[in-house]
């Protein structure tokens, strides 16, 4: 495998197929979690562990895996790394494992993570699979945090907890509960179909 | 009994599965774009819903306090038979849905709604009557976001909107606003 084609397994995950912008995947996570952006990096640093671990374990077993019985093992396999994760968090960050409550369990069914096993890993060597899985996971990660950290500056004018505009600003509250999420999120895929379009018309008038 | 009745509200309309907590939300954004199928999944999902509480009642009481690290993966197992069950049954009963449902069927297994449910039941240590409220109410409450959405989406494609704003970002708004009139119901019972 040559370095441009490993690279290219890397960076697709980020940009190019973004799995929370492009592919809209994961969606609960992203939206349920990401009121700060502290929680934003705790639930993208445990969605990458799971993410990289499964799939390296996937793709290495690929051979052994009957077909009919696939999706199973990849969810018990998924299942078991979410528990260490979940332990591990407790551990570590207790604070923070109980503000993110059932959402690190939660992991098991995000979409990204059976969709790469799926899409990806049960095909591949333990190479690429991993380097695919370092991709999305960035490409999630820095969702998450994009996310997070718009949240957290408009509805609670701070950022990793540390005040931003001083005692004057007044909270725009609705930001950090629920309809918040969905109006940031939509917001931001507004951006993104805007830059897309502008291309477009862009590449249309240089052709024309 | 008055506990029943806030235990069925609360999951289906004060703290509703999907507009207030985000989960399902694959089907959700995938499924709504025809009423009556929006319809029929919310029900596949609902029982579901109900079979995964009655299942997950009976592995905590009488499996889990001997292995609690088995928690997610034993209920995960549960909720996927039981996926792979309606879905055959569904196969037979009406073919017709079954195509109309297409992927989101087997999906429903990762509906995180589902394993919520599963893992809040048993952390709240819900009697199996509680549980089984809080699975109907749920289930409605999904049934209920989802129609609501998918009678909205059948409503724009009849109205001219801008093309910037079409697809995702639009669902993704009208589901702000839904979610923001479900916060009326905040007030409704005071004591959680």
């Amino acid at each position: 495998m040559t370095p441009e084609k490993m690279y290219d397994e890397f960076t697709k995950g980020i940009w190019k197929e973004n799995p929370v912008f492009v592919q809209v995947l994961g969606m609960c996570p992203t939206l349920a979690v990401t009121n700060s952006a502290v929680n934003a990096v705790a639930m993208g640093a445990a969605t990458a562990f799971v993410l990289i671990g499964s799939c390296f374990l996937v793709s290495a077993l690929r051979k052994y895996i009957p077909k009919q019985v696939r999706i199973t093992t990849y969810i018990v396999i998924i299942a078991t790394f979410v528990t260490i994760a979940d332990m591990v968090l407790e551990a570590l960050v207790p604070a923070v494992h109980k503000e993110l409550g059932a959402f690190i369990a939660l992991i098991v069914v995000n979409c990204i993570i059976l969709g790469r096993q799926e899409a990806f890993a049960g095909r591949n060597p333990p190479l690429p699979a991993v380097l695919d899985a370092a991709g999305m996971s960035v490409g999630f990660f820095i969702a998450l945090m994009c996310l997070g950290s718009t949240r957290e500056i408009l509805g609670s004018g701070s950022i990793f907890g540390v005040p931003l505009f001083g005692p004057s600003y007044e909270p725009w509250v609705i930001m950090v509960l629920p309809p918040g999420g969905f109006l940031v999120l939509g917001g931001i895929l507004l951006l993104f179909n805007w830059v897309k379009q502008r291309k477009l018309a862009r590449r249309a008038g240089a052709s024309a | 009994m008055s506990d029943l009745v806030w235990i069925f509200v609360g999951a289906m309309l004060v703290n509703n599965f999907t507009l207030y907590y985000f989960l399902g939300l694959c089907p959700f954004f995938g499924v709504s774009g025809r009423l009556q199928v929006a319809f029929r999944l919310g029900m596949a999902t609902t029982f579901v819903m109900v079979i995964t509480s009655l299942s997950s009642w009976a592995l905590t009481t009488f499996v889990l306090p001997y292995a609690p690290y088995l928690k997610l993966i034993s209920f995960i197992v549960v909720i996927a038979s039981t996926v792979q069950f309606v879905e055959m049954l569904i196969k037979k009963v009406s073919p017709v849905l079954f195509r109309a449902l297409g992927i989101y069927l087997p999906l429903i297994t990762t509906n995180c709604a589902i394993l919520f449910l599963a893992l809040t039941q048993t952390s709240k240590e819900y009697s199996l009557i509680q549980g089984l409220a809080f699975a109907v109410g749920a289930g409605g409450g999904f049934t209920l976001a989802l129609v609501l959405m998918a009678g909205l989406r059948e409503e724009l494609e009849l109205a001219t909107i801008p093309a910037v704003i079409k697809g995702t970002a639009l669902s993704m708004i009208i589901a702000g606003i839904l979610s923001m009139a479900f916060m009326g119901f905040a007030g409704m019972f005071s004591a959680s």
